[in-house]
């Protein structure tokens, strides 16, 4: 049913929907409003779940790792600090195989203190093992958490999810969103059955030593699953789009990318400003298109340079740095393009950081760029 | 593709932890002991065994030689001796 909701909330109603069992957070702002109305569902008996209260991120991380350890389906949600101070606990439950699913309002990381939105939270923590995907608006942030319960869960998977909405951006805003029926969410995602899972009448345990002698073949596992993912989503992704009469895109999209011979790459919601740019662009006569990267991890690399092949002059736009180097998915968008010859200019622009509004004049000051040469690292809107 | 990360029970026993032993190893000395226990109970591998006084061991394949048996025997009955060739202590 379409209904007019914030953000948060259309996230949490859809959490409710995949009847999250056990849930655990600690309020970070811009984050708090979803596990706050989960909260107040579990209280009205509107969700059959354990609500635990924790003292910090580490510690509702590690509540969700044991609960999903037992079997359950769990679900959390953080940002920028709170996420950081997660890490510890998102490797390890990576390592476990556990399909928890955890939504990150991006937010930008300290210091200074800014409670405001970028991508370098969830952008850092890339490397977890967690799959990872960027919404570009609160219908996409929604669909991608049914998804990421679907794929976590899948047994040719078996990894744990991360959605990333643009904090305020997205968690605050309201908007018109498609939520689903009960029935048709059943229908789409059966109940968790686990691989493994603690239980007093059959013990094992999780989480054992291994050794040089074994450690390898661990990580090598995740990042095969890794690559698997790409080949599993597009046929779960089908089902989805059978059960809820939608389209879900959840590796990339193409937008007006046929003859484009300038093409911008974005995540998350500042994709929605540059259609706009690129249809007013588009009216002018111009050959330029957009590449929205949806899922970062696992990247898809082919992909990627399928779709980017024929671009003669590539803009990738990101709200994080590696700070020394250049933006993380400009790295990748280059190595997908690394071993084939007649490589197109791909530049790299920063902008939108802690919060930063990202205008059609941001927009317009990149494509101004893209005509010298390619440039690593230009931060847009720079007041220096 | 998964590779698990769990075990069944009592498969700690596969992982014989005397190797990791350097060059020491707590010798029971069996003269003055009063059989308190108090060895069994702080030795982190479990790997002491005994009954009746002067009757306490340690079995060496799972001894890590970590010393806090013969830091906790109140009678000194217990002591940290170099090994002659750790390897041959595990075999
Ligand atoms: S040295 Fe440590 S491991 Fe060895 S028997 Fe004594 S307490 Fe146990
Ligand atoms: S601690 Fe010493 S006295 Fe007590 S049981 Fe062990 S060897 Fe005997």
């Amino acid at each position: 049913m379409r209904q007019y909701r914030e953000g948060s909330h259309a996230v949490a109603e859809i959490v409710r929907l995949c009847k999250a069992q056990v849930i655990s957070a600690y309020p970070i702002t811009p984050q708090t409003h979803i596990v706050e109305s989960l909260a107040q569902m579990v209280a009205d008996g509107e969700l059959n779940a354990e609500f635990i209260n924790v003292e910090s991120e580490h510690s509702a991380a590690s509540v969700v790792q044991g609960a999903s350890a037992t079997g359950v389906r769990t679900y959390t949600a953080t940002t920028s600090q709170g996420l950081l101070y997660m890490i510890e606990v998102l490797y390890s439950i990576a390592g476990l195989r556990l399909p928890v699913v955890l939504t990150c309002a991006n937010r930008a990381v300290s210091s200074p203190i800014n409670i405001w939105n970028d991508h370098q939270d969830s952008v850092t923590v890339r490397d977890a093992g967690w799959l990872q995907f960027y919404a570009e608006n609160n219908q996409e942030a929604c669909d991608l958490h049914l998804m990421a319960y679907r794929l976590a869960e899948d047994h040719e998977i078996m990894l744990p999810v991360m959605v990333c909405m643009d904090g305020y951006i997205l968690t605050h805003a309201y908007e018109v969103v498609d939520l689903p029926e009960q029935s048709q969410v059943d229908k789409f995602l059966p109940d968790f059955k686990p691989v493994h899972c603690l239980n007093p009448d059959k013990p094992i345990s999780m989480g054992v030593l291994m050794g040089p002698e074994s450690y390898t073949e661990t990580r090598y596992a995740i990042h095969q699953t890794m690559m698997d993912a790409l080949n599993v989503i597009p046929g779960i992704a089908d089902e989805f789009e059978q059960v809820f009469g939608r389209k879900v895109n959840c590796l990339i999209e193409k937008y007006r990318l046929e003859d484009a011979t300038q093409v911008f790459v974005a995540m998350g919601s500042m994709v929605g400003t540059i259609k706009e740019m690129v249809d007013g662009l588009r009216e002018d006569g111009q050959k330029v298109g957009l590449l929205k990267v949806i899922a970062h991890r696992p990247f898809p690399k082919k992909i990627v340079y399928e779709a980017l092949k024929n671009a003669r002059e590539i803009a990738v736009l990101e709200k994080a740095i590696s700070l020394g180097e250049e933006g993380p998915l400009l790295s990748d968008v280059k190595s997908a393009f690394c071993g084939y010859g007649n490589q197109p200019k791909i530049s790299g622009f920063v902008l939108g950081l802690g919060g930063r509004d990202i205008t059609k004049k941001s927009i317009f000051e990149v494509q101004g760029a893209l005509a010298g040469s390619q440039v690593d690292v230009k931060f847009i809107d720079l007041k220096i | 593709m998964i590779i698990p990360v769990t075990s069944k029970p009592r498969t700690s026993k596969a992982n014989k932890t005397g190797t990791w032993r350097s060059g020491k190893k707590p010798h029971f000395i069996q003269k003055e002991c009063i059989a308190c226990r108090l060895c069994v109970m702080v030795c982190p591998e479990g790997c002491i065994s005994g009954d009746k006084r002067c009757t306490y061991i340690a079995d060496y394949k799972y001894c890590k030689g970590c010393g806090n048996c013969v830091a906790v025997c109140p009678v000194a009955d217990i002591e940290m001796v170099k090994e002659e060739w750790w390897r041959e202590t595990i075999s």
